[in-house]
């Protein structure tokens, strides 16, 4: 008897060993939290983790890594940080984005940041992913972006050397596939946080904002001149967005249908997502077409440039007189406001920035 | 009249006392917020589509429909009040708000009353206070007093030539001037019920109400810029007074 157990310690300790030399490294994923900023704490719901994909450093990583892979794409020449800058809050400072065959889109990249607070959970500028893991199945195989097919995609990151290394880390398997590589993608896009901005700090009573900024941010929240507050956040609403679909009086007709195109409904015809007013300095052009330049365009419109159609939000309650009409002082107070819920830091973050 | 908080595990332990005895039954009760105007249904459905008529003659399409309730108690014969907890922001375009509560177990008797507070009251209607509210986009700008709005009504009339306008009828704390406002939320009381065994009870609201009684509303005079209209919140509110009203299914 003595002797079996020590045979049988003997070779469960073999066996232990055999099985480490196989599978190289151990998957034993360390999970860790967001680091949500003092103002979200304070005014925001808990940001949204699926059960199915917790945040680990493992599979952050590994997202971290992918994000910056031009191997994704078809000829290994396109990241998704080809389009989503960190310096300039991950979108594309180009109106629209060119594809690995020169193909050019019809909108501009969004910026993505704060993505785990978006309680809607509808993603893209017409929402037609539900999930930011789904959102990130995307790009890669549409034909004006990286125009891969999956499986070749996980295929050459699974010829890679490290890779399927980080996918067991991660994991738990060194087989790659497209989940798993959108898991890791949407596990480092929740980490592109952005709460600690010039106003952020106003709230949290760590520095004054000046005059202009100040009467900037009381027309932004006036409904008899900015009135911008019902679509795009508050004082009370950090995240400076409502994530729902609106039109915002741009054009008259539409040739790009947005949310419409998704839900098949007219009256959704023309309708975009409203985006957050965070890290706008950085973000420009501006409008789900890119179509302005600067942000002055983009107060300009909502002042004097409104155009009325079929699914005009009637929160574009002054169209009739082409805006809300701000003085030239009440424009340069608004846009100094704006300026102020940007955030250098986020464009710099290392933990944001190429790892390869 | 004693006021009781009632813990959903000690209604359950009633429960399962009845099954031992004759002891009278509890009372699960489910209640639902539906909409209409002047009695014909309202769905998210009509939104954008079904024209309505106010009582100044004014043809109107609703294109959001947002309101919230709170502090809703239930009264029983025995003197009973139990205030259910929280609040529900009820939200056309979303079916999951049009429910308060399911299958929720009251003690036994014979439940009479009902009453809610539309919006928040002073105690409760606190400044950035709740994160769902928050990011629902409901808070109230403080330059108004801040706290949450009651109401966001949005859509289109048409105006004297026939060409469609928007309007926004939201509702919350009345500014009466820089830095003086009045509460303007409405205490509903609905009593005259009867409901002893398992029902749904139905939170009417009549839209049409809010343009009709004690005031006219002329959607060309009254139609934006509304928050910081005083008057415009007082008319809501003295409109609001009858909107609600109660209706009682046995299931």
């Amino acid at each position: 008897m003595k002797l079996n157990l020590i045979t049988l310690a003997f070779l469960s300790i073999t066996l232990f060993s055999c099985s480490n030399d196989d599978s190289g490294p151990d998957y034993s994923p360390t999970e860790v939290g967001l680091e949500v900023p003092e103002i979200f704490d304070l005014l925001l719901p808990a940001p949204l983790i699926p059960a199915n994909n917790p945040q680990t450093v493992e599979g952050i990583a590994l997202g971290r890594k992918l994000f910056y892979e031009p191997l994704l794409s078809g000829d290994g020449t396109q990241a998704c940080a080809d389009c989503h800058f960190a310096e300039n809050a991950f979108t594309d400072p180009d109106r629209f984005s060119t594809g690995i065959d020169g193909s050019i889109g019809n909108r501009n990249a969004m910026p993505v940041f704060n993505v785990a607070w978006n309680f809607n959970e509808k993603f893209f500028w017409d929402g037609r992913a539900l999930s930011i893991e789904d959102q990130a199945f995307g790009p890669v195989v549409n034909p004006i972006e990286m125009n891969n097919t999956w499986p070749n995609a996980v295929a050459s990151l699974q010829a890679t050397e490290n890779y399927p290394d980080l996918f067991l880390e991660a994991f738990g398997t060194s087989t790659i596939d497209s989940v798993l590589v959108t898991n890791a993608l949407a596990q480092f896009e929740r980490t592109l946080i952005s709460g600690n901005s010039r106003f952020d700090k106003h709230l949290l009573g760590e520095i004054l904002l000046t005059d202009s900024e100040l009467n900037g941010f009381n027309i932004f929240m006036d409904e008899n001149k900015g009135d911008c507050f019902h679509c795009h956040g508050s004082d009370a609403n950090p995240l400076w967005t409502d994530n729902v679909f609106h039109n915002n009086g741009l054009d008259s007709s539409f040739e790009d249908l947005g949310l419409g195109e998704v839900t098949n409904d007219p009256l959704d015809h023309g309708k975009f997502k409203s985006p957050s007013l965070r890290n706008l300095a950085y973000s420009a052009p501006y409008m789900h077409d890119g179509r302005f330049a600067t942000l002055d365009d983009v107060i300009n419109h909502y002042s004097e440039g409104l155009v009325s159609s079929s699914t005009i939000d009637p929160l574009m309650k002054t169209v009739a007189d082409g805006g809300v009409n701000l003085s030239t002082e009440d424009k340069a107070d608004l846009k100094a406001f704006l300026l102020s819920l940007s955030e250098p830091e986020f464009t710099t973050n290392p933990d944001f920035q190429n790892p390869n | 009249m004693k006021k009781i908080a009632l813990l959903l595990i000690l209604a359950i332990a009633f429960v399962g006392c009845n099954d031992d005895d004759d002891s009278p039954s509890n009372v699960v009760m489910s209640i639902v917020l539906s909409q209409n105007w002047d009695g014909t249904n309202v769905t998210a459905a009509d939104f954008g589509t079904t024209e309505f008529t106010n009582q100044n003659g004014d043809v109107l399409t609703i294109s959001k429909l947002r309101y919230l309730i709170s502090k809703v108690t239930l009264y029983n014969s025995f003197g009973d009040a139990i205030e259910l907890p929280g609040y529900n922001l009820v939200d056309l375009s979303d079916d999951n708000t049009l429910s308060f509560t399911k299958n929720a177990v009251f003690p036994p008797g014979t439940y009479t009353r009902i009453t809610f507070v539309y919006g928040f009251n002073e105690e409760d209607n606190i400044d950035d206070a709740y994160t769902d509210l928050n990011v629902a986009e409901w808070a109230w700008p403080d330059m108004l007093g801040g706290g949450y709005h009651f109401m966001q009504q949005e859509g289109f009339y048409k105006d004297t030539n026939g060409a469609p306008q928007p309007f926004a009828y939201h509702n919350g704390t009345a500014r009466v001037s820089p830095g003086v406002f009045e509460q303007n939320f409405i205490s509903v009381d609905l009593d005259g019920l009867s409901i002893n065994s398992n029902s749904t009870i139905d939170i009417k609201m009549n839209i049409a109400e809010w343009y009709k009684n004690p005031n006219t509303w002329d959607l060309n005079v009254l139609n934006g810029g509304l928050m910081m209209n005083y008057d415009a919140q007082k008319k809501m509110n003295q409109n609001g007074q009858n909107v609600f009203s109660v209706d009682v299914v046995t299931n």
